[in-house]
């Protein structure tokens, strides 16, 4: 139970690391402008985090959510922005095809981090031929709801609770969660209970794929206009914003408020480099390093709470 | 004789090389037998580099579930720059060129398994935030330098031997010894009991630890030593010279027939993977295709061929 | 027999070639309880995987309740009609709570408010089977000890929301209860049955079944060799319908010397409780380990194994109980399965000698009879009982001098048993020392000693004319007061 409880508590606590030294280096940025600017790009990480959980859960990975999320950018800053009804439903048609692949991946028991290697090449070729330079226009309401100011609590953090908030409900909360959790920790015992392994994957796939389309929408309202390569870094801000918030690969063991906070603490990541100024040389650099300091302190709390 | 052929059907490699051959062929009845040699050629010397990281990527994967190496691009470009850096066009100092780009390496994937082992860092993120490390490492030590290969190494890497290149013995010599290592040794051995079951391999009495180790050492050595020669083939050492070998070096892995779910690693699917990839790269360029057609087809292919192959039926 | 729960008419079921069940024709009464026994292999999951709808039959019928199944049998349609089933291996989610794993066996637990309800209904029904049982509907099962994820699983069979429970199967549910939790399922059993819900036992513990069953139809090579109301067999009887001659149990043996040894090759202390009683082994014993189960046996193995806090002077080699997570390797043949314990001794000039390889591998496979047409077969060719050999064989072809065994016998057939005690006592003679954990006390007559663990710490150590069921069970459960 204590272990538990300090597996969920440790994302926190590393947000509030990064962010006190963020404040420590930049106390500029502890206002509601210092944090809405540093915050905005966290809401797209967060959403393209989410849609990774909901794959993970399966014991799956996907490795074509960053070029799924510049796909739906180009998707949505021509077709969307020229014919509205017909980008709906290119967009829809992009959550089908991500429901399709977690049938094939189950149907034919595919290894999901090849297929979705694939698809990775797919997503940028209907991007690149949709857009084949940076471009488009991003719809007004798009840029509008992004741009919406919030007394007291700057937008990016409210959206990021109501995002945690409201997956947490659906996946840990409600009795179908049981069941997609369920299918991650002991998929046979869900089949033997009767169970469709089939419908659970094409749940959770299209899940992923419905939180894909959000989270590009969201980065197209930020950056008015699409590139096909804007979001290929998001595949592996969204893997290591599952990880970071808690989750495990295997096992079913996810946490959505976790991988917001992870996300979160990501996208701060960013902004605290530039704030320290170092060489650009080590700008990559130091990103894997914070990776490294918060994954190596979990271990070291989780070891200890294991000596305990 | 059809006894063999059932036996050869079964073995999950002889696909990559049927696909490898069919897009060869759609290459040179569309060029109406213009250049084949040359295709073939060229598919050779490329699929080389993708062979020797693949081969180490395989022994990771082997490893079981969730063991992957994406530091492999990083130490590609770290082993170029240091190569060139200290070779310095010179052939007198090839030798500790090699040396020191090899123990750069080397080091990467000591450092990798430092953070799996003792961080307990899930190698995905472990390799990935290791990369980036490497990758600034990379760039603060060769930054704006573009040094040749001293003429040893440049004629190394590109000659050809009656048309075939010499890198291509080179590897073959290299599947062949890894091959041996996977069937004929303890440490190969270890490695596929691991993959299969790392509980029951402690409990035969095997170094888990020591096999996990010696793997990811293994393949950040094989990067390092992708590298040094890559750098010979391409006239130096570029900062994006790995970056291409992070999909390629997983893809030739699975279609070749490896089981992504580890314990079954297959060496002549690596290379019957790696020929495919590039020959369906060159057959659709000679196609006329565009760039987006190009990464579609190259998507669905992968696609294709990983759902004929029929993924991992026999398992789970 | 009255009405009936569930009835098989004549059913096949043929995997290629091989028929695993051969024209079965079975009836399960309203609130019987129905024992089935036979050998490994004779066709009891099978059966199971057909009555719980995870394998349709090739031919045959089926009936529930006295209407027949015309097609569409499905492990959800199994589920709907009442019948449920404990596996043998858990089935269970680890990564869920004991409530969210309720939810998943019951449709009607969604909606608002469905954990409250599913936590109220397992917490009733884990009071009523196992009082006293320590555990909360709130538990991850993956923190949970095996006894008690094999308590909350039964639990969980039992419990109903909506349509009356018809059927329950128990496939082996005590294998990993210690005796008063067994105790107690098995006099819940009586109470259910009175209530008139079917229950099939199926148990290697021969006592069990007679003791608890109201009728027993004994299987061999898929189909039903006898069937007689409980109190018509007796453990002769029994052992004889499955096939094998009886074979009167040993008393304790006279030639067993009382080895009390000055020279130790093991001595290990339990880390879980220092300053008491120690563990010592000598050249060519065989040491017991009893106890009830998961009190600190196999952590006692474990810790010889690796060497921790204990002394160790020879090589190891570990035989798994459990073969699929500690033993087997599921890709490999049976020859390799057999010498990967013995890899650095079969290297010449630093490479694995072939030929050296397949001759030990087929000499181990004749001196122990693992029965397959070929070693290079995969293993999972081969039947529970004979991979479990195969395990032995790693083990007696290895160099290892001590051997550790933990509770291997588990799900063998009666076969399979005799001929590994005989290899044991052969292999003891010749200067082997074993140390075994077993949860059979019928097991410890083939020791020299015995040592009873409770609570993680050696309770009494028995010697060989002291190796009755009383003593152990008297070592069991004595002083659980102070």
């Amino acid at each position: 139970m204590n272990r538990r409880l300090l597996r969920t508590a440790l994302p926190f606590i590393s947000l509030g690391l990064v962010l006190a030294a963020t404040f420590y280096v930049q106390p500029r940025t502890m206002s509601y402008f210092g944090l809405n600017l540093m915050l905005q790009y966290a809401v797209p990480i967060a959403l393209a985090t989410i849609a990774q959980m909901f794959v993970i859960t399966v014991n799956d990975l996907d490795l074509s959510i960053g070029p799924f999320v510049g796909l739906v950018g180009c998707i949505s800053a021509t077709l969307l922005y020229s014919h509205p009804v017909l980008g709906v439903l290119a967009l829809l048609l992009c959550i089908a095809a991500y429901g399709a692949v977690g049938a094939l991946v189950h149907w034919r028991n595919l290894p999901s981090i090849v297929v979705t290697l694939g698809l990775s090449f797919v997503w940028l070729g209907i991007a690149v031929l949709i857009l084949p330079s940076p471009g488009g226009k991003a719809p007004d309401w798009l840029k509008a709801i992004m741009a919406v100011q919030l007394p007291i609590v700057p937008f990016p953090i409210v959206a990021a609770i109501v995002i945690g908030v409201a997956v947490h409900l659906v996946l840990m909360l409600s009795s179908y969660g049981v069941i997609a959790r369920g299918a991650g920790g002991n998929a046979r015992a869900l089949a033997r209970a009767g169970w469709s392994m089939l419908w659970t994957k094409v749940a959770m796939y299209s899940l992923a794929g419905l939180f894909g389309v959000l989270a590009g929408l969201s980065l197209l309202g930020l950056t008015t206009a699409a590139d096909a390569h804007v979001a290929d870094r998001y595949t592996l801000y969204s893997i290591a914003g599952v990880i970071l918030g808690g989750g495990e690969f295997v096992g079913g063991r996810v946490s959505p408020m976790g991988a917001v906070v992870g996300a979160l603490t990501l996208a701060l990541a960013g902004s605290f480099l530039i704030f320290l100024r170092i060489s650009p040389d080590w700008q990559i650099g130091a990103q894997g390093a914070i990776l490294i300091i918060v994954l190596a302190l979990r271990a070291l709390l989780t070891y200890a709470e294991v000596r305990r | 004789m059809m006894a063999a052929w059932v036996k050869l059907r079964q073995q999950p490699w002889i696909w990559s090389f049927v696909a490898a051959f069919a897009v060869w062929t759609i290459a040179i009845v569309y060029t109406r037998g213009q250049g084949a040699g040359e295709i073939l050629t060229a598919a050779i010397s490329f699929a080389a580099f993708t062979i020797i990281v693949g081969l180490g990527q395989m022994m990771v994967i082997s490893t079981g579930p969730g063991n992957v190496d994406l530091s492999i691009p990083a130490t590609i470009t770290l082993a170029g720059v240091v190569a060139m850096k200290v070779m310095d066009t010179d052939t007198a100092r090839l030798l500790i060129g090699i040396v020191a780009a090899l123990s750069a390496s080397i080091l990467v994937g000591v450092f990798n398994y430092f953070l799996i082992r003792l961080l307990r860092i899930p190698p995905i993120i472990a390799t990935l935030s290791s990369s980036f490390l490497i990758l600034s490492t990379a760039i603060s030590y060769g930054r704006g330098i573009r040094i040749k290969p001293p003429p040893p190494l440049a004629d190394f890497a590109t000659a050809r031997i009656a048309g075939i290149p010499l890198t291509a013995a080179f590897v073959l010599v290299l599947c062949i010894v890894i091959a041996v290592i996977l069937k004929r040794t303890v440490y190969g051995r270890t490695v596929l009991a691991v993959g299969q079951n790392p509980r029951a391999a402690w409990l035969a009495g095997m170094n888990v630890d020591g096999a996990r180790f010696a793997t990811y050492v293994l393949s950040a050595f094989l990067a390092g030593v992708c590298g040094i020669v890559l750098s010979g083939f391409s006239g130096g050492a570029a900062l994006n010279m790995g970056e291409e070998f992070l999909l390629a070096s997983i893809a030739v892995v699975v279609i070749g027939g490896t089981s992504v779910a580890g314990g079954r690693a297959n060496v002549p699917g690596i290379c019957g993977a790696a020929l495919f990839m590039y020959l369906l790269v060159t057959m659709l360029n000679i196609l006329g295709a565009s760039a987006g057609i190009r990464l579609i087809m190259t998507g669905a292919i992968i696609i294709a061929v990983i759902v004929l192959a029929g993924g991992e039926e026999a398992q789970r | 027999m009255g009405e009936t729960a569930i009835r098989l008419d004549g059913v096949e079921k043929n995997f290629g070639a091989v028929r695993a069940l051969d024209g079965v024709t079975l009836g399960v009464g309203k609130g019987e309880c129905l024992g089935l026994v036979g050998h490994n292999g004779a066709g009891k999951s099978t059966l199971m995987h057909v009555l719980t709808g995870a394998l349709a039959p090739s031919r045959g019928e089926l009936s529930v309740g006295g209407e027949k199944i015309r097609g569409g049998w499905s492990a959800a349609a199994s589920q709907a009609q009442g019948i449920r089933c404990v596996f043998q291996e858990l089935s269970l989610c680890p990564n869920l709570t004991v409530a969210e794993n309720v939810r998943i066996m019951h449709r009607a637990l969604k909606g608002f408010g469905w954990k409250g309800r599913a936590r109220a209904l397992i917490r009733a029904k884990l009071d009523e089977i196992f009082p006293g049982h320590g555990i909360s509907p709130d538990d991850e099962i993956a923190n949970l000890a095996i006894g008690k994820r094999q308590m909350a699983e039964i639990a969980r069979a039992f419990t109903e929301t909506e349509g009356r429970l018809r059927l329950v199967i128990l496939d082996e549910p005590t294998s990993s209860l210690d005796a008063v939790t067994a105790g107690q399922l098995l006099s819940y059993v009586k109470k259910e049955t009175a209530k008139g819900t079917g229950i099939i036992l199926i148990s290697h513990l021969l006592g069990d079944v007679l003791g608890t069953c109201d009728r027993i139809v004994v299987m061999k090579d898929g189909r039903t060799v006898a069937e007689r109301n409980a109190r018509d067999f007796n453990r002769n009887s029994l052992v004889e319908a499955m096939g094998s001659e009886v074979r009167h149990e040993r008393p304790a043996d006279a030639s067993r010397r009382e080895t009390r040894q000055t020279e130790f090759i093991v001595r290990a202390r339990p880390k879980t409780a220092p300053g008491t009683t120690e563990l010592v082994a000598g050249k060519g014993e065989v040491i017991g380990l009893a106890g009830l189960a998961g009190h600190g046996q196999t952590r006692m193995l474990l810790q010889i194994f690796s060497r921790d806090e204990a002394q160790v002077a020879g090589p190891l080699a570990f035989i798994a109980g459990d073969r699929q997570s500690d033993g087997i390797f599921n890709l490999w043949s049976i020859a390799r399965n057999i010498t990967v314990r013995s890899l650095k001794a079969l290297r010449r000039n630093g490479l694995i000698d072939g030929a050296a390889e397949t001759r030990l591998g087929e000499d181990w496979k004749k001196r122990i009879a693992i029965r397959s047409s070929d070693i290079d077969n995969n293993i999972l060719t081969l039947s529970g009982g004979n991979q479990q050999k195969t395990l032995f064989a790693r083990a007696l072809a290895s160099d290892a001098t001590i051997i550790l065994m933990d509770d291997p016998m588990r799900g063998v057939d009666i076969g399979t048993k005799q001929e590994v005690y005989g290899m044991i006592r052969a292999e003891a003679e010749s200067g082997r020392t074993f140390i075994w954990y077993t949860t059979e006390i019928e097991e410890l007559t083939h020791c020299n000693r015995a040592y009873v663990f409770r609570n993680g710490a050696i309770s009494a150590e028995l010697g060989a004319g002291e190796l009755s069921e009383e003593n152990v069970l008297q070592a069991s459960f004595a002083e659980q007061a102070a």
